[in-house]
């Protein structure tokens, strides 16, 4: 029988005991998922956009059967991940970016035959998709190269290979692209693509942290902050939210002190502000609403002494969404006062 | 590979996932163990290491005792301390591997989402560990004999005696192993001084280089509970068949010992199962199957 979902969570929250905090007022616990019940249909790439901290991570080492919950539930395929752990390691697979991880005196071809090993593939099997596998990702020369003589990119190529290589029903994706050069993130954007478009009725989820990756892979997206979920939709349908704003994007050098009571956030028409700190500028992301309400916002700046650098109106982006619901950038820099 | 992909593909390594990952191990450990540098490197490590080793030992003697080479008393410290190569490489080796996995190859992660029986590829890795060991006392033996007047005789060994007593050791201390490696688990920090630490306890405890009887009374209880304690005494006797002065636990002839190391081989090849499931469990509730530390 299958599953109606691929993957199903119901309340599931994950609590860190700390052991032996410092200072008698230090968290004993720390909350890494707060309740998070999720429903993810067969089929497609559904994404988990969130900071890092967020609870991303957790979630997937729970669903991947390496972590426990602290409470609720988690199917994956309908299997339970506390009880069916080798039923679901049979169908799932797992790659994390920024890995430096392999057996590096094993050459490609033979680290990839021991994974093929451990997932049961017959051996006609394991090299017949081995070689397929290396020639469409574009490695089949480094096929004898050890892993400890391969670049990041080339290595994170290799560690896709493993993930895919058991032909997985779901796989997870924990920020794949992490590290990688701008080459080498395409590339693996690109073999993601490929593989659902050969495979529609395979799930993968996927966590990152990086917008634009979200919004050109998912079908559906869910915005993860501090161990809550806050909303899932397509990335169009959460776009939609923030249509009805004008975003603009401030660059000011420099920001000026702000007026005791006159905040930028006070003046009319300013709906949300994020503000991040560069070396030469600050960036001043704000949604008004509506485009009558620049003049105001320029005049403020005038009045705190605020050089203007340039002026940007934009389409709304998902980092528009994620600062509607959390308040703040994605990688928000502290310290600045707005 | 070629050799490995054929037995792979026997009908009952197809149908077992265990045995899968117990060869899968194997032939992971092996590789690792005996390709991770350079012939030089290799065999500096392997023989020159454990040459060095007991040849320190036995000058230590010879300057104490004033020229014991030959004597059954050297033997037993020349023997012991030869296989015990071996005992320590299984018995720590799991240990190791843990650490080896979590923290340097950073695999842990790709291999417990995979369909692998954990416990049988840990073991498979232990015994890789043990099997190259072999190689190291297949040489410090017969140097023994060479050089330092080892009275071991080809003919004279006690070949079944060796055998079944290295198979029911390997068991047994391969269980004792992944008990240790289960433990290794849960510690995320200073994981590698559990090896270190037990290796020296354990050198002392199971009369490697000095009779049980000499230690302390209150310790020696815990030399009586580890199996290389009675492997390395029925080795011993295989590799010396005539009685000798110096033999641990001297007052159990032979076939008791061999039946307390059966009997250690399933009570810890079964405490070992438990110890193992319940040490995984407790690793996922606390985060630490795949923690990099980075320590």
């Amino acid at each position: 029988m299958t599953a109606n979902y691929a993957i199903e969570t119901y309340d599931l929250k994950r609590i860190y005991k700390i052991r032996g905090p410092k200072r008698k007022d230090d968290p004993a616990e720390r909350v890494a998922l707060g309740g998070v019940s999720l429903q993810v249909a067969r089929g497609g790439l559904f994404g988990l956009l969130g900071p890092n901290g967020a609870g991303k991570t957790t979630l997937i080492k729970i669903l991947s059967t390496l972590l426990l919950p602290s409470s609720g539930r988690a199917l994956v395929d309908g299997l339970d991940v506390t009880k069916d752990v080798t039923e679901i390691r049979r169908r799932i697979s797992m790659v994390s970016g920024g890995e430096t991880s392999g057996f590096g005196l094993l050459t490609v071809e033979e680290n990839l035959w021991m994974f093929a090993r451990f997932y049961g593939l017959e051996n006609a099997d394991a090299k017949r998709r081995i070689d397929e596998m290396l020639e469409v990702v574009g490695i089949a020369d480094r096929r004898r190269t050890k892993i400890a003589d391969l670049s990041t990119g080339l290595r994170q190529k290799m560690n896709f290979i493993r993930g895919f290589i058991s032909d997985p029903d779901i796989i997870f994706l924990d920020e794949p692209t992490l590290g990688l050069d701008v080459t080498a993130a395409r590339d693996v954007r690109e073999f993601v693509k490929r593989w659902l478009r050969q495979n529609p009725d395979r799930t993968i989820l996927l966590t990152t942290h990086y917008m634009a990756e979200a919004d050109e892979l998912c079908d559906r997206l869910a915005i993860i902050d501090s161990g809550k979920l806050l909303v899932e939709d397509t990335p169009a349908g959460l776009k939609k939210r923030v249509q009805d704003e004008a975003m603009f994007v401030l660059k000011v050098a420099p920001l000026g002190k702000p007026v005791e009571g006159d905040r930028i956030e006070d003046v009319p028409g300013v709906q949300r502000l994020a503000v991040t700190d560069h070396d030469a500028h600050v960036e001043l992301t704000m949604a008004l609403t509506g485009e009558d309400a620049l003049p105001g916002v320029l005049a403020h700046l005038s009045r705190r002494g605020a050089g203007l650098v340039s002026l940007e109106k934009r389409e709304p982006t998902l980092e528009d969404v994620f600062i509607q619901l959390v308040g703040r950038r994605l990688t928000e820099a502290a310290g600045v006062e707005a | 590979m070629a050799m490995m992909s054929r037995i792979f593909a026997s009908p009952a390594v197809r149908r077992s996932p265990a045995l899968r990952s117990l060869l899968s191990g194997l032939w992971l450990g092996w590789q690792i163990e005996t390709n991770w540098a350079n012939p030089i490197v290799f065999i500096t490590y392997f023989i020159a290491r454990p040459v060095a080793s007991l040849t320190i030992l036995v000058v230590m003697y010879s300057v104490i005792a004033q020229d014991i080479l030959g004597t059954p008393f050297f033997a037993y410290v020349y023997l012991g301390g030869a296989l015990y190569l071996l005992a320590g490489q299984i018995v720590v080796g799991v240990s190791w591997v843990v650490i080896e996995d979590r923290e340097h190859y950073r695999v842990a992660k790709q291999i417990y989402t995979a369909p692998v029986n954990s416990y049988a590829y840990l073991l498979g890795r232990g015994i890789a560990r043990f099997a190259v060991s072999v190689l190291s006392v297949s040489i410090t033996i017969p140097l023994g004999v060479l050089v330092f007047r080892l009275p071991v005789t080809w003919s004279a060994i006690d070949f079944p005696l060796l055998i079944v007593s290295t198979l029911l050791g390997l068991i047994a201390m391969a269980a004792l192993g992944v008990i240790i490696g289960s433990y290794t688990y849960q510690i995320t920090r200073q994981a590698f001084s559990v090896g270190d630490t037990l290796n020296g306890v354990f050198y002392l405890l199971t009369g490697a280089v000095f009779p049980i009887e000499l230690l302390p009374e209150v310790l020696r209880p815990l030399g009586y509970l580890l199996p290389s304690t009675y492997w390395l005494e029925l080795a011993r006797r295989a590799l010396i068949p005539q009685p000798v002065a110096f033999q641990a636990i001297s007052s159990l002839n032979t076939e008791t010992l061999l039946a307390i190391l059966a009997g250690m081989a399933v009570v810890f090849a079964v405490l070992s199962v438990v110890v193992f499931i319940w040490s995984m469990r407790l690793a996922k509730e606390r985060g630490v199957l795949d923690v990099e530390t980075n320590y």
